[in-house]
């Protein structure tokens, strides 16, 4: 991709766990502005621990980016504290929802926009965040803690448009939703990349799903990118067929095969 | 009736009493999950502070009220700052342990600067005995009452509408989401352990001025833990409804039954509740989603 227009941009990045696990190893990507990027990987691939990196939510976990660059937006931003990043305009929606329970619907989306300087626009976006999810709308004074696992998924990116980002980092959405509603849930986060030109970084481990809204993609394997290209090309990839759309030409494998499908990942021979 | 009157205010007034010394323990609750065992000794510190500043510097009692304020609220921060600040991110029981070694501290600096002898309280407020009917009531008990209901009105508020007090909320209930969202923990725990010290000052004005000048106003200030218990360790509306339950039993008890009796009753209430409600009169309940 080109350089010139990337917002996020990460170079060489290495992470280190408690000094000693290296979890990332020389990772680099590039997420241009207004798109959406899509970041596949098998569970343990450091697709979290890539988000974090940016976001700096490292820090609380031991973790440290050891080497590399992050840079946002032209500048260095590895090593600020999680909360000047955000008022840079990164905004991490957490992997498993993490609304607060014991906080109505109304104020978890307040404390979305604990950063905004405009406080005046904070309750037109509340109007906002509730045309695109009206279920949010009608529960909004109830604890969050008493929602359905969609409407805390929808709670959540209510939360991040809340702040008004310039990128969000979404960690899973489609985590442990029924099928109905993980299609919504991406349609609006579809929605919110056209309306609001938000970009987007989307960690995903259902493909598929990623690959139909976003227009690039990097699969991740061991802590570093092993093949990347646009959708459409990933998707009509030999090996992203096979790994991770489970599709493939010869027809379904025998067992045998699938256990050492590593041996045969052209892009590690 | 007369007697029934008169034990209802005075068992009102320090059960609000009760209450804005014990708020503190909520503030800091509903931030961080923390249980301050150093709130009496804050109370404490706000005592002796108001002695220091109309007596000992002779400062008039509006001037020396702001004072001792500020004083409290420059120790919240400090404290918050030299002894939580490195524990963020510890196990909370870590920090509650933290919190008996500061009470140690912050008696002995007390002790160190003020000595152990009693001291006669300023009198700056309402002093006598105030005609309610036929009943009698002492005037500071019945100051204490719209005081404290107005102080804990504005807590209530600043929990539920402002930013800080959203975040503070949003911290208790998840560290990882808040930090995600901007909030600047350490900021956030500053501020909460600078408004815990500021009512524990005010709640130690109105606590020395019926005890006196002493550092048994420590023990009082832990005393009304049960206050907290019983209505929600959370909850600011708990902690005025169980002020005034544990300050209307006292009397009660008091004054029906037999002196002694007074400083039992309370608990039994409280271990009664306590089997019916084991997170308090208006605590949040543990939400479990299946």
């Amino acid at each position: 991709m080109s350089s010139v227009s990337a917002l996020l941009e990460l170079n060489s990045v290495e992470v280190l766990y408690d000094d000693v696990i290296l979890v990332l190893r020389g990772l680099s990507l590039e997420v241009p502005e207004g798109h959406i990027v899509a970041l596949l990987g098998s569970n343990g691939a450091g697709k979290t621990t890539t988000l974090k990196a940016i976001s700096g939510l490292l820090k609380v976990e031991d973790g440290e980016v050891t080497d590399g660059l992050i840079r946002f937006d032209g500048h260095e931003i590895h090593g600020l504290p999680a909360d000047r990043i955000v008022r840079r305009g990164i905004f991490q929606v957490v992997e498993g929802r993490h609304v607060f329970e014991h906080l109505t619907v109304h104020e978890n989306l307040l404390a979305g926009a604990h950063t905004r300087r405009d406080r005046g626009g904070v309750p037109d976006d509340l109007k906002r965040v509730y045309g695109y999810f009206p279920r949010l709308a009608e529960r909004k004074r109830q604890w969050a803690g008493y929602l359905s696992g969609g409407e805390q998924q929808m709670l959540a990116l209510g939360r991040a448009l809340m702040a008004r980002p310039r990128l969000m980092l979404l960690d899973e959405p489609s985590l442990g939703l029924a099928p109905i509603l993980v299609q919504e849930i991406f349609g609006i986060i579809r929605r919110i990349n056209e309306e609001e030109g938000t970009t987007i970084l989307l960690v995903e481990q259902n493909a598929r799903l990623a690959l139909s809204v976003a227009d690039y993609g990097y699969v991740m394997e061991s802590g570093r990118v092993v093949l990347e290209g646009s959708a459409e090309e990933l998707g009509d990839n030999e090996d992203v067929r096979e790994f991770y759309l489970g599709l493939s030409e010869i027809g379904r494998r025998s067992y045998r095969d699938v256990k050492h499908y590593r041996r045969r990942k052209r892009w590690l021979s | 009736m007369d007697q029934f009157l008169q034990l209802t205010v005075a068992g009102l007034g320090t059960g609000m009493i009760y209450a804005l010394a014990a708020v503190g323990f909520v503030i800091i609750y509903k931030a961080s999950d923390v249980i301050n065992f150093a709130q009496g000794d804050l109370l404490l510190f706000g005592t002796y502070l108001i002695f220091f500043s109309l007596v000992q510097i002779g400062l008039p009692w509006t001037v020396g009220v702001l004072l001792t304020m500020l004083v409290a609220a420059g120790i919240g921060v400090a404290v918050e700052r030299t002894v939580l600040r490195p524990l963020i991110g510890e196990p909370i029981i870590s920090m509650i342990m933290v919190t008996i070694g500061l009470s140690s501290v912050l008696r002995a600096v007390v002790h160190a600067i003020w000595g152990p002898q009693p001291r006669t309280f300023p009198s700056f407020l309402p002093e006598g005995e105030v005609m309610l009917g036929s009943a009698v009531v002492s005037a500071d008990r019945l100051v204490a009452i719209p005081l404290a209901l107005a102080l804990l009105a504005g807590l209530a508020l600043f929990f539920r509408r402002t930013r800080s007090g959203i975040a503070m909320r949003a911290i208790a209930d998840d560290q990882q989401a808040a930090l995600s969202m901007g909030i600047s923990i350490p900021r956030v725990f500053a501020t909460a352990w600078a408004l815990a010290a500021v009512t524990a000052a005010i709640g130690g004005i109105m606590l020395g001025n019926i005890v006196g000048v002493t550092p048994n106003v420590a023990q009082i200030g832990l005393r009304v833990f049960p206050v907290v218990i019983l209505g929600g360790l959370d909850s600011i509306r708990g902690a005025v409804v169980g002020g005034a339950i544990i300050g209307l039993l006292e009397f009660y008890a008091g004054g029906y039954i037999g002196h002694g009796l007074n400083l039992i009753i309370p608990y039994v209430v409280l271990i009664i509740v306590l089997m019916v409600r084991p997170y308090g009169l208006f605590g949040k309940e543990i939400i479990e989603r299946v």
